[in-house]
C-alpha cells in the first residue's frame, strides 16, 4: 500500500531561507515575507525523493515530512 | 441573584445564576470553598473502574470549556492508551491559566469551589493512570496560595489519590495554551511549540499529557457522581450541560453566569433592554463579531452560532453599545493580540503587528485606501501557519470585525466616523 507524504513546518524553527521553495516548487512558493506557502496536497510519488532532500537540506531542519494518517483535530 | 465576591482577584467581577431559569450546577451560591461544606454537599471523589469514567464522559457529551470544545471522553481515553502503549505514566494538567484578558470564570471557580476542580483532577488522573498532577493558574492572581491551603485539607482528610502540583505562569496569553503549558511544565520557556507529537502524546516531561480546563474538571466531577442523564438534564440533546459565561455589559462589572448551553444571547446580555446595542463579541479575543439584529435570535450553542463562524468556546461574551466605535475597539485589542505573539512563527510575528497596525488606521476616519485589501491578504497569510492557534483566532476576529462593522469601516473611508463615546467595553491587561 502507497504511504503518502505531505510537507509540514515547524514554524518555530523556520527562518525563510526559501530553500525548500527552490527543491520543491510544485508544493512549496514563499510568501511576501519569505516563509514557505504549503499547497497542502500529498507529494506525488516522483517528488518524494526531493521532498525528502528539502527536509533534510533545510539549515535548522525546519521542514517536516508528515506521513498522512487520519486527521486527528484534537488541540492537545 | 447576584452575589459579589470580596477577594482581591474578582474585585471588578460578580457572580450569579443565570436568569434562564436551570438549577446552578457548577457555582452554588453557599461558600463550596469550604472543604466540609463540600464534602456534605457531594460527598468524597468517587474513583470509578478503570474505563468506567471514559464512558460516562462519553455518555454525558462533556466538551472541553477551554476554547475548543474537544469531547472530553476522547481525549482522556487517548492518553490513557498513549500510556499503556509507551510505558510512561500519564500526566494531568488541570489549566487555571485563563490568560484570556475577558474571561473571569476560571479563577471565579477556582475561588468559589475549588474541591470540585480538585475533584476532577484526581479523577481524571485516575481514569488515565497518570502518576503526576498539576495546576496551573496565572501569576498575580494570588490563587496558588489559597489552593495549595485547600489541597493540604484535602491531604489531611485523605480523599486525594496524588499530590497536586501548582505552578503559576507568567500573565500573557499564550501561557494557557496547551503546549506552552506543558514546555513550562518541563522546565522550559512557556510557548507554544511545534504540535507533532501532540502533547497528549509528549507533554510534561515527555509523558502523555491529559491538559484540561479546570471548568472541564468541575463538570467531570459533578459527572462522576451525579451521572450522564442530570448532565444532560440542561442543554440539548447534541449539546448538553451548562457553561460558565463571562458576561460583559457596558457600565456594569463583568458578571460570570452559569448558563445552559442554547440559552438565549438575548437573555445572557440583556439585549433589547436598556441601551441599544449595535454588536455581540461572542468567544473572546479569539472569537467573533456578530450584529446585534442577529445576535437578538441566537443562542449559545455551536449550532446557532458556527454560521458567524462563532462558538461558545470559552463562554466570553460582551455587548457593545451603538454609540462606541467597533473598529476602535477591535483595534485596541489587535494591539494586544499582536504584542502576544510570541515572535516564533514568522508569518505570525510579520502579520499579527502589520494586521493590527492597519485595523488601527481603519479605526480612523480617512484612513488611506487600500487598508482593508491589506488586512484581509494578511489575514489569508497568518491563518493556519503556526506552531499554535493564535494567527487563526486572531483572523477570526478580524474577518468578523470587517463583516459586523462594514458600515463604521464605509464611513470612515468617508471621512467620519458614528460613534460618540470612546469609552472602551473590552478589558486589557495594564499598560496595553
Ligand atoms: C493562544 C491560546 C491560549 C489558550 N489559553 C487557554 C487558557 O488560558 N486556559 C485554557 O483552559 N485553555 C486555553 N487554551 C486552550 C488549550 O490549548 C487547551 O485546548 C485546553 O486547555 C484544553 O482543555 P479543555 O479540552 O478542557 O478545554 C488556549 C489556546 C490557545 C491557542
Ligand atoms: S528551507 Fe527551512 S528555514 Fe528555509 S524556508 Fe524552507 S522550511 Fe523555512
Ligand atoms: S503562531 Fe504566533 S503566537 Fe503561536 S507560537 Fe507561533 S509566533 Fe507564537
Amino acid at each position: 500500500m502507497d504511504q503518502q507524504i505531505s510537507v509540514g513546518v515547524d514554524w518555530t524553527a523556520c527562518q525563510g531561507h526559501g530553500l525548500c521553495a527552490e527543491l520543491l516548487p510544485e508544493h512549496i512558493t514563499l510568501d511576501e515575507w519569505g516563509y514557505p506557502l504549503l499547497d497542502g496536497t500529498p507529494v506525488h510519488r516522483t517528488a518524494v525523493k526531493r521532498a525528502r532532500r528539502a527536509a533534510a537540506d533545510c539549515p535548522v531542519l525546519a521542514l517536516k515530512l508528515k506521513l498522512n494518517t487520519v486527521a486527528n483535530t484534537a488541540s492537545s | 441573584m447576584t452575589a459579589s465576591t470580596s477577594t482581591s482577584t474578582t474585585t471588578t467581577t460578580t457572580t450569579s445564576t443565570t436568569t434562564t431559569g436551570a438549577p446552578p450546577r457548577l457555582m452554588p451560591l453557599y461558600g463550596s470553598d469550604n472543604l466540609a461544606s463540600h464534602v456534605a454537599m457531594h460527598g468524597a471523589p468517587p474513583y470509578p473502574a478503570a474505563g468506567h469514567l471514559v464512558r460516562l464522559l462519553a455518555d454525558a457529551g462533556l466538551r472541553g470549556h477551554g476554547g475548543a470544545g474537544f469531547p472530553v471522553h476522547r481525549k482522556l481515553a487517548y492518553v490513557a492508551e498513549a500510556g499503556r502503549r509507551t510505558g510512561r505514566k500519564p500526566v494531568v494538567v488541570a489549566n487555571g491559566a485563563e490568560s484570556e484578558p475577558a474571561s473571569a470564570k476560571d479563577r471565579t471557580l477556582l475561588l468559589r469551589a475549588p474541591h470540585l476542580v480538585l475533584d476532577g483532577l484526581q479523577l481524571a488522573a485516575a481514569a488515565v493512570g497518570a502518576d503526576e498532577a498539576h495546576l496551573a493558574v496565572e501569576a498575580g492572581t494570588g490563587l496558588a496560595a489559597a489552593l495549595q491551603n485547600a489541597a493540604a485539607k484535602r491531604a489531611r482528610a485523605g480523599l486525594d489519590r496524588l499530590t497536586v502540583e501548582f505552578t503559576e505562569v507568567p500573565r500573557r496569553f499564550l501561557s494557557g495554551e496547551s503546549s506552552a503549558l506543558a514546555e513550562h511544565l518541563s522546565g522550559r520557556a512557556a510557548l507554544p511549540r511545534y504540535p507533532q507529537p501532540p502533547v497528549r502524546e509528549r507533554g510534561v516531561g515527555r509523558a502523555p499529557t491529559l491538559v484540561q480546563n479546570v471548568e472541564t474538571l468541575a463538570h467531570l466531577a459533578l459527572i462522576a457522581r451525579y451521572g450522564a442523564a442530570w448532565f444532560r438534564s440542561v442543554g440539548t440533546a447534541d449539546e448538553p450541560g451548562s457553561m460558565l459565561c463571562t458576561v460583559h455589559i457596558a457600565g456594569r462589572r463583568p458578571e460570570v453566569v452559569e448558563a445552559p448551553l442554547s440559552a438565549p444571547l438575548r437573555r445572557l446580555l440583556m439585549l433589547g433592554q436598556g441601551d441599544p446595542v449595535q454588536a455581540v463579541l461572542v468567544g473572546g479575543y479569539h472569537g467573533a463579531w456578530i450584529p446585534a439584529a442577529h445576535a437578538l435570535g441566537l443562542r449559545l450553542s455551536d449550532a446557532d452560532l458556527a454560521p458567524y463562524g462563532a462558538a461558545p468556546g470559552a463562554g466570553v461574551l460582551a455587548a457593545l453599545p451603538a454609540d462606541r466605535c467597533g473598529l476602535a475597539e477591535t483595534a485596541r485589542v489587535l494591539r494586544y493580540l499582536a504584542l502576544q505573539s510570541a515572535g516564533q512563527c514568522g508569518p505570525c510575528l510579520n502579520g499579527l503587528p502589520r494586521i493590527a497596525a492597519a485595523f488601527t488606521e481603519l479605526a480612523r476616519p480617512g484612513y488611506p485606501a487600500g487598508v482593508r485589501e491589506d488586512i484581509a491578504r494578511w489575514a489569508g497569510l497568518v491563518v493556519g501557519r503556526g506552531a499554535c492557534h493564535h494567527p487563526d483566532g486572531t483572523v477570526r476576529l478580524v474577518r468578523s470585525a470587517l463583516t459586523a462593522f462594514a458600515g463604521e469601516a464605509d464611513a470612515h473611508a468617508a471621512g467620519f466616523c458614528r460613534a460618540t463615546d470612546q469609552t472602551p467595553l473590552l478589558p486589557l491587561p495594564e499598560g496595553n
